[in-house]
């Protein structure tokens, strides 16, 4: 299967296209759209974009790890992670599009 | 926050942009995402992170109440990875 990566660059051209802005404000809105989003997140919200999907931060306890090569235990500390959750319209217009 | 409060967002801080121009551009960049997955393709915002989509293969399911088998299809699910830079952020880094 053919795999392309779409990246800034393209987003930016897409609103570029879309809206009356000029290509280096295009970009720069890109850029600032994931901006807000890090700083909410960061902030400890949580950040719901309708029809797309929700992303949230979860605190993870401590942990006993171990180093798959030496066997050796490690401690992981405690940390935050980023999970995100696909609305049910992303997951059915991904599903939809296979068959 | 919401799409509306990402949106007013934005529009604070562009009072140049007409807030329609604002809600386009939010809609865009989450369109474009969900239609390079629905191709199947990946999406990767340095710094912010990655989504592609994984395969999940079909197989012999359980109902956990009445303990039935049932078959669950074969699927796709979108996949988020955090980036490097936004996952030491959230940690104070």
């Amino acid at each position: 299967m053919a795999e392309n990566t779409m990246t800034r660059a393209e987003l930016a051209e897409s609103v570029y296209q879309e809206v009356g802005l000029s290509r280096n404000e295009s970009a720069d809105l890109v850029e600032a759209v994931l901006g807000e989003v890090s700083d909410a997140l960061t902030r400890g919200e949580t950040v719901k974009i309708s029809s797309f999907g929700s992303f949230s931060v979860r605190q993870k306890g401590e942990r006993i790890g171990r180093n798959p090569k030496t066997g050796e235990e490690v401690p992981i500390l405690p940390r935050k992670v980023l999970v995100f959750r696909p609305s049910h319209v992303l997951k059915k217009r991904i599903n939809d599009s296979l068959t | 926050m919401t799409r509306s409060e990402l949106i007013a967002a934005i529009a604070q801080r562009n009072p140049h942009l007409y807030q329609r121009d604002v809600e386009r551009i939010v809609t865009t960049i989450f369109e474009e995402i969900s239609l390079a997955l629905a191709r199947g393709d990946r999406v990767e915002l340095r710094g912010f992170g990655a989504f592609s989509v994984k395969h999940r293969e079909a197989r012999q399911g359980r109902n956990p109440r009445t303990g039935e088998s049932v078959s669950v299809d074969a699927k796709a699910v979108p996949f988020f990875k955090t980036g490097k830079q936004l996952r030491e952020r959230l940690n104070g880094g």
